[in-house]
């Protein structure tokens, strides 16, 4: 029995495999599989993500008038810390977990994760510290107010003199986040280096698990510094130590180095599998192969070693000696030449192709603009005197919501729907996706431009209440970010009904390149009923080479279009 | 081509691959781990060395210094625990189970006396956990360290308890292994904490 024959009759029929489940009640199970755990991830995540967001709308409300009438100075304190903390820890992580959980395996030709029940536990621990963190809103004092960064000494104060506090609950939340990160990272790295299929060498690998590779890779360099100072943290507020309390001996600033030791490379975490989602989406809507594929890879490797020497740079107004500032203005700039390669691979990809301009396309274009434009003004913000410059105000919060929403959430959203049709077997609404792109893309840049003028007027970040002059910018911000909130009503809309009522998606509907494309969708429980063998690179797109050699089902990666 | 013939080769080929393979990745999974572990230890000792070149009044009032002669004892110790238990797998692997048992088992017993040794240690000591940053470093980093010992020789006895059962190591057992490869990393970590704490004072 050849799996050629299985294929036909599942593209035929459009019928999922037989080994498909298609039970709902297996994703509230401990399932050990990783579409599941995939699926998991990715739902939990959006559920925090909608909660992060209407705290982000709350304070948008608050910030539509220049005084503090909206919320209290200190209920708009906890706002940005938990919008922070929601936004990167149980947002951002969980769903490119949850993504990288989908795909990986299926793109280097894995039955599974290297180990599943340590995924599934990884994944549980989600919901575990999200509940942690959502009970500091129930504790006396309300939840942490001291920014997602936890800057003592701000931090290490307790006004309400309780051992159960917010910043305790914090802690605790960001440690067990670092456990399950760290519980998912040497899953990822093992699963890559040792579960590829045969045939499939280093450069035969998709670009997205490349990307997911060094991310994961910055997660077990940097997450152990973070937990370091989380609990010497935790220390000093429960066990009266005084590591980073400056009155008694301490030192604060060391607290912010092994912060962000971990959180900017934290960034690339984020950011690297959003480019991986680029590298997959561009070659198929624009029918081309992913231009310069070997430069592609390596400089996400190349980002992952860079990612490591340029901490400084959130602290050039920390009383940083200005040879430091220096060293670490050089490396900041540095960065900008692999990511400057990929930026560049992109758009020689999408250049004179046969354009598709469907959702996920529409997605990662918009995404692939934000993210130019976070870029340069990163480039900005890298300079030692524009960064004391705009230190510490709006202008940093406009360029990283560029990233985080610009870039990262519309790559996320250019990869829901890109392989969509895979997880769940059933084509989404395009009218209703392409609602949602118009939606987002007007709503990111309504919100996030004008925070660039209110920086450089000098509007500072964390604030309840401002200056007059600034109110024309703020009420725009505003408008955006609550047409924002409405973006994400398509969205679900179309995630439920589509998954429920939608057309069946035959195994390739994009007419795509690669292992997971291959077999039926949704893919059954072991993903390939035989193993395949790789004969050629992942973006053989108008050269028509078969993919794998046991499964000659060349004609569905050729051009019929 | 039916449903039927269709699923069994799907379940015996695929469980019985992945349970394979499994088996294989979990000592690279291990490894990874312990790297990724590493880093932590690589913070503390970074955090170290930066209070204790900038901080003036380092050492606490009444404080004249550590003794180094009995955590030296204890540090000889642990240090020849690990070459013990490289033989104590030597003997698993040419199939000598009561050869495993005996070095395996007095591997444990230096790890114990480690900590006895760490315990008697903190009981005499002139400073406690919140007396400075000096205070606070020492205890948090040979504690970190001693929870390491802890866990190693908890898992120590774990697979010595696992050899009792029958056929349970024919053939190689990544429980040892990996416990041994704990050991040696808790050991270096230990060299490196021992010449930054006692050594340069």
């Amino acid at each position: 029995m050849s799996n050629a024959s299985i294929e036909a009759i599942a593209a035929k029929s459009g019928q999922p495999f037989p080994g498909a489940p298609n039970n709902w009640q297996r994703f509230f199970t401990f399932s050990t599989d990783h579409k599941v755990i995939g699926i998991q991830y990715i739902v939990t995540a959006f559920v925090f993500f909608l909660i992060g967001g209407l705290l982000a709308m709350v304070m948008r409300g608050e910030l539509i008038t220049p005084e503090a009438d909206l919320v209290d100075r200190t209920v708009y304190n906890a706002l940005f810390t938990m919008h922070g903390t929601i936004m990167l820890f149980m947002w951002t992580f969980p769903v490119l977990n949850g993504l990288s959980n989908y795909l990986v395996p299926l793109m280097i030709g894995a039955r599974d994760m290297a180990f599943p029940r340590l995924n599934a536990a990884a994944f549980w621990l989600v919901p575990v510290f999200g509940t942690l963190l959502m009970a500091s809103f129930f504790v006396p004092g309300g939840p942490s107010q001291s920014g997602w960064w936890a800057y003592p000494p701000v931090s290490l104060q307790n006004p309400t003199g309780n051992l159960i506090n917010g910043q305790v609950l914090w802690l605790l939340a960001v440690a067990l986040s670092g456990v399950s990160s760290i519980m998912g990272a040497v899953n990822f790295v093992t699963t890559i280096f040792r579960m590829r299929a045969p045939g499939m060498g280093w450069f035969r690998m998709p670009a997205f698990c490349w990307t997911v590779l060094s991310a994961q890779m910055i997660q077990l360099f940097g997450l152990p510094s973070l937990t370091a100072g989380a609990v010497m943290l935790l220390l000093d507020l429960t066990a009266g130590t005084s590591f980073f309390d400056p009155a008694r001996g301490g030192d604060p600033v060391l607290y912010q180095h092994f912060f962000w030791f971990y959180s900017h490379p934290a960034v690339y975490v984020i950011i690297l599998p959003i480019f991986g989602t680029f590298s997959e989406v561009f070659p198929v809507y624009a029918r081309k192969p992913l231009f310069g594929y070997r430069f592609v890879v390596v400089s996400s490797v190349i980002i992952t070693v860079l990612s490591a020497m340029v901490w400084v740079h959130h602290m050039f107004a920390s009383g940083t000696p200005s040879w430091m500032r220096m060293l670490f203005m050089f490396s900041t700039m540095l960065i900008s030449v692999p990511t400057g390669v990929k930026v560049f691979a992109w758009v020689a990809t999408v250049w004179g192709g046969k354009l598709r301009l469907d959702t996920p396309m529409l997605f990662a274009l918009g995404g692939l603009v934000c993210f130019l434009f976070a870029g340069i003004t990163g480039v900005m913000l890298g300079a030692v005197p524009f960064d004391i410059h705009v230190n510490n105000t709006y202008f940093v919060v406009g360029h990283f919501h560029y990233v985080i929403y610009g870039a990262a959430v519309m790559g996320v959203y250019a990869a829901i729907y890109h392989w969509f049709p895979k997880m769940t077997g059933h084509m989404y609404y395009e009218g209703l996706g392409k609602l949602h792109f118009a939606l987002t893309f007007i709503g990111v840049n309504l919100n996030f431009f004008p925070m660039h003028p209110l920086g450089l007027m000098g509007m500072p970040r964390r604030v309840a209440s401002y200056d007059p002059e600034f109110a024309y910018w703020n009420v725009i911000a505003s408008l955006g970010g609550f047409l924002l909130g409405v973006s994400t009503l398509p969205f679900i809309l179309n995630m439920i009904s589509s998954w429920i009522l939608g057309k069946r998606a035959a195994a390739n509907p994009w007419n795509a390149i690669g292992l997971e494309w291959l077999i039926p969708s949704p893919p059954p429980v072991e993903n390939f009923e035989e193993i395949p063998i790789v004969v050629s690179g992942p973006y053989g797109y108008g050269s028509y080479e078969p993919l794998v050699a046991n499964n000659p089902a060349g004609e569905l990666n050729s051009e019929h279009r | 081509m039916s449903t039927a013939n269709l699923d069994p080769t799907l379940n015996t080929h695929g469980t019985h691959a992945a349970e394979h393979e499994e088996e294989d990745h979990r000592m690279f999974g291990f490894i990874v781990f312990l790297l990724s572990e590493s880093v932590i230890f690589l913070s503390f000792f970074v955090g170290y060395t930066v209070y204790k070149t900038n901080i003036t009044d380092w050492l606490p009032a009444g404080v004249e210094g550590l003794e180094v002669r009995e955590p030296l004892i204890n540090t000889i110790v642990l240090v020849s625990s690990s070459f013990v238990i490289y033989f104590a797998e030597r003997f698993l692997r040419n199939e000598n189970l009561w050869g495993f048992r005996a070095l395996w088992l007095l591997t444990m017993a230096m790890g114990s006396f480690f900590l006895y040794g760490q315990a008697v240690e903190w009981m005499g000591l002139p400073f406690g956990f919140t007396d400075g940053v000096f205070g606070g470093t020492f205890y948090l980093l040979t504690g970190f360290h001693g929870l390491h010992v802890m866990t190693g020789v908890l898992l120590q006895g774990i697979m010595l308890g696992r050899s009792f059962l029958p056929n349970n190591y024919a053939g190689g057992e990544f429980g040892v292994e990996a416990t041994s490869l704990f050991w040696h990393f808790v050991d270096v970590i230990w060299i490196i904490l021992f010449i930054l704490i006692y050594v340069w004072q």
